[in-house]
């Protein structure tokens, strides 16, 4: 019996420092997604596997483990890198446009609609 | 009226992609922030290739007025390619030249260091290239100058140094001074 339990115990403790290490990693996978590869165009710091890439999940893991949210985490590396790095871009004078121009086409291809249905 | 609608959807739509695409063709590809917005991490710790004892940023830029970090690895041929260019700087005495060894192997960078001469003052080693991430480094080689009184990037050279580089460099240090 006692021996039972001393198994349990330790399966029980490898089962958990497993699954606190898969969600850090997880976070760091979520992290990545949303950071652009500088050195590989058109690819993430998650797909690649760029000297640049891999150095960067590192960095992450790092800076999870230090206890950083993912906030401070995309701060720190739009410091470095700037805005360019983050898939998520800021509104300013640049990117208006991108921002707006769903919008116009929107309410302009809504405006199509409603035409052509008063007419019919 | 709708047909002219539609004609003037799509000549507006034209006009628009067109300057859109104008404009991009315009921008430069070089994705380098601009350098008052990259800060330096000066609490950066790394350790000696020449020993094992870790040091920061802070103790690494000494008195001298400007120091350049290099980012290289034995295993990078256009590092080999700048090197006498940094033997070059090194030769003018003015500036404290920082080596980082970017996921290298300490018995080739020691060779390469033997083989080619030692530019740098102090080399520390950076085997996971965070140390690089946190100086906003995108790979080797990398060149960084600093100012050691106001603590600022003055220049990056991502890529390795040439003729029109260290001409520049040394331009910039004369002017600082």
């Amino acid at each position: 019996m006692k021996i039972k339990i001393l198994v349990l115990t330790i399966f029980y403790f490898i089962g958990s420092f497993n699954l606190s290490y898969a969600a850090n990693s997880e976070k760091v996978d979520q992290i990545s997604k949303n950071l652009r590869c500088l050195i590989c165009q058109g690819q993430s710091v998650y797909d690649s596997q760029s000297d640049f890439a891999l150095s960067m999940k590192i960095l992450i893991q790092n800076k999870i483990d230090e206890g950083k949210n993912d906030e401070q985490i995309y701060d720190f590396l739009k410091s470095k890198y700037g805005e360019w790095i983050v898939y998520d871009p800021e509104i300013n004078k640049n990117t208006v446009l991108l921002w707006v121009l769903p919008l116009i086409l929107f309410v302009f291809g809504g405006i199509l609609i409603l035409r052509k249905v008063s007419i019919k | 009226m709708v047909k002219n609608i539609k004609l003037i959807a799509v000549v507006f739509l034209v006009i628009v992609s067109f300057f859109i695409l104008l404009k991009g063709l315009n921008k430069t590809n070089n994705y380098s922030p601009n350098l008052k917005s990259s800060n330096i991490d000066f609490n950066f710790k790394a350790k000696f290739l020449y020993s094992n004892e870790e040091t920061t940023l802070y103790e690494l830029i000494n008195d001298k007025d400007f120091s350049l970090i290099n980012i290289w690895a034995s295993w990078c041929l256009p590092c080999r390619d700048e090197h006498p260019y940094l033997l070059n700087l090194n030769s003018l005495g003015k500036l404290n030249i920082i080596g980082i060894n970017y996921k290298d192997s300490e018995v080739n960078a020691k060779k390469f260091i033997k083989e080619l001469g030692n530019p740098y003052s102090k080399i520390v080693v950076d085997p996971s290239g965070v140390n690089s991430i946190e100086l906003g480094a995108y790979g080797v080689p990398e060149t960084i100058l600093i100012n050691n009184n106001s603590k600022t990037i003055l220049k990056k050279y991502i890529g390795p140094l040439d003729d029109k580089k260290l001409a520049e460099l040394k331009m910039i240090i004369k002017n600082e001074n």
